[in-house]
């Protein structure tokens, strides 16, 4: 009798547990979906087919965020091509040159620069570069390429560590140099893994505002050069968010909409190359 | 007299501070195949991956000694072992075939990865090696395919062709054939007789049946020393040692 006794009560034992973790987990998903029901709900009553093709509106005229996609694209891109060649190479020495005496260092430093604050970054590069050349989109995409480095450095070298022992075993007993082994065989085989965490960086530098507004500052019209400053979507919202006029909030909800769905996509990108498994 | 195609002269082996291989002195004969016995943890493995420098590539490890291999030591300072490897090749307990590269390219990369270029002639190589290890009738129609799908036993006999495309001298086999079942098996152990036409094979095996059936030259290690070498036919028949005798009769493993 006893015993039975105690095995009611480890059922209710369960099912408190159970209860407790599906409480959490609404209480998680509470703030993620008000906010993007928020977002939708205001967002899409601007969306329209001139609101991807007109560029910034002044007040009073109809107008879009055409240019702040342009700009974030091309800030995102060229932030990309300066951050994922550098990440990409530290993540391999981390990996593959493991017993290097620099790669503790590398990895402490690296993990340092992950926790400073974007704004910091932004501020360094204000000083380094937009001191010297201006508001630009070359200063823009510097400050966001430092803050994808780590992120880069981090996952591949997280990728490359999978890696089983026995392929690259296989590769050393063919008699073939290291050099040519991690590209072929290391990197290949890790390829998934690599693109998800470049494309991950590439979402986590897509909503940032705080460096953008030190190095290139808001701009309202079309990109004229990488020396120049260029329109951004998350500056948009910034702006157009605390403005006066109906209109330009609409905008904000509107570019903030278009953000979103932007993270979103390389979001959904990233699960459907994860769903195939590397081997 | 043969000249031996490897002698290995006072070959110690650590990792770390454990000393796995003592004072191993011995002389593998050119076109045999010689089996290393002995029970789990005697340093058989270990004494196969120093005969191509792939002891040192785990962190720690540490040999001493000489291995001696087409009158060079393979431990002496300058030389590479990227060019010991190439010249001798190894199998795995486990198939490894690279999952995200064809049947084609599993044979075809050692060669492509050293330069080979011409189209034909790495044709000719992936089907030499595929026919060698009798897998090209099986496979020659899928050889875009991925090598991951094979059965086990197909799988190893593609990393021995790709072992082979690269052209190595010795080849050496860590327990080929653990992880396989009795067909595949004996398709291995046939496989390994006739490779003996132009190579020289180290096998270290388990199956102390296998070691009776396929090879020339026996060595039975025993905590890292090698407590007796010679061949097959003796140790199997006329052990010296005590050891050697309880071993293979299975009283201790």
């Amino acid at each position: 009798m006893r015993k039975l006794d105690h095995y009611k009560f480890r059922v209710f034992k369960d099912h408190i547990m159970r209860f407790l973790v599906y409480l959490s987990l609404v209480l998680v998903l509470i703030p993620l979906f008000s906010i993007l029901y928020e977002v939708v709900k205001r967002g899409i009553s601007v969306i329209s087919l001139d609101f991807f093709i007109k560029p910034t509106p002044t007040v009073g005229e109809e107008g879009g965020i055409a240019n702040a996609i342009q700009g974030t694209f091309i800030t995102i891109g060229l932030a990309s091509l300066i951050g994922v060649p550098i990440g990409l190479m530290s993540g391999i020495f981390l990996s593959e040159y493991n017993e290097h005496k620099l790669s503790v260092i590398v990895r402490f430093f690296n993990d340092v620069l992950s926790g400073i604050p974007s704004i910091v970054i932004g501020v360094f590069i204000y000083t380094l570069i937009v001191r010297s050349i201006g508001f630009s989109v070359i200063a823009a995409a510097f400050a966001l390429a430092i803050i994808m480095i780590p992120i880069v450095t981090r996952t591949t070298e997280e990728a490359l560590k999978l890696v089983p022992l026995s392929l690259r075993e296989a590769a050393i007993a063919l008699g073939l140099p290291r050099w040519k082994i991690i590209p072929t065989i290391v990197l290949r085989s890790a390829r998934k893994t690599v693109v998800t965490g470049i494309l991950l960086s590439i979402a986590r530098i897509a909503g940032e505002s705080a460096p953008i507004l030190v190095t290139m500052g808001y701009w309202r019209w079309w990109f004229a050069g990488l020396d120049r400053p260029v329109a951004n979507l998350a500056l948009n919202v910034f702006i157009f968010a605390t403005s006066p006029f109906e209109s330009w909030r609409a905008l904000a909800w509107g570019s903030a909409l278009v953000l979103i769905l932007i993270i979103l996509g390389i979001n959904i990108a990233v699960r459907i190359i994860m769903r195939e498994k590397s081997w | 007299m043969v000249v031996p195609k490897i002698k290995v002269e006072n070959l110690n082996a650590w990792f770390g501070k454990k000393h796995v291989l003592k004072n191993i002195n011995m002389e593998i004969k050119e076109n045999t195949v010689t089996a290393i016995i002995g029970p789990s943890g005697c340093g058989k493995t270990t004494f196969l991956r120093c005969l191509n420098r792939m002891h040192e590539i785990i962190p720690g490890a540490r040999v001493s000694g000489k291995v001696i291999f087409n009158g060079i030591n393979i431990y002496d300072k300058g030389v590479d072992p990227v060019i010991i490897r190439k010249k001798i090749g190894m199998v795995f307990q486990k198939p490894n075939p690279f999952p995200m590269m064809s049947i084609y390219d599993n044979v075809a990369i050692g060669l492509k990865l050293n330069g080979v270029r011409d189209k034909k002639a790495l044709d000719t190589a992936v089907r030499q090696s595929l026919e060698l290890v009798n897998l090209w009738d099986e496979v020659k129609d899928d050889l875009n395919r991925s090598g991951a799908n094979l059965s086990g036993g197909q799988q190893q006999r593609l990393c021995i062709a790709r072992a082979l495309a690269v052209e190595p001298e010795v080849l050496l086999m860590d327990e080929p054939c653990s992880a396989l079942d009795p067909i595949s098996t004996a398709k291995i152990e046939a496989l390994i007789r006739r490779l003996t036409e132009n190579y020289t094979i180290v096998i270290v095996t388990h199956n102390i049946q296998q070691a009776a059936r396929i090879s020339d030259y026996t060595a039975f290690f025993y905590l890292g020393e090698l407590i007796e070498y010679g061949p097959t036919k003796q140790i199997f028949e006329n052990p010296k040692h005590e050891l050697t005798r309880k071993y293979i009769m299975g009283e201790f493993g």
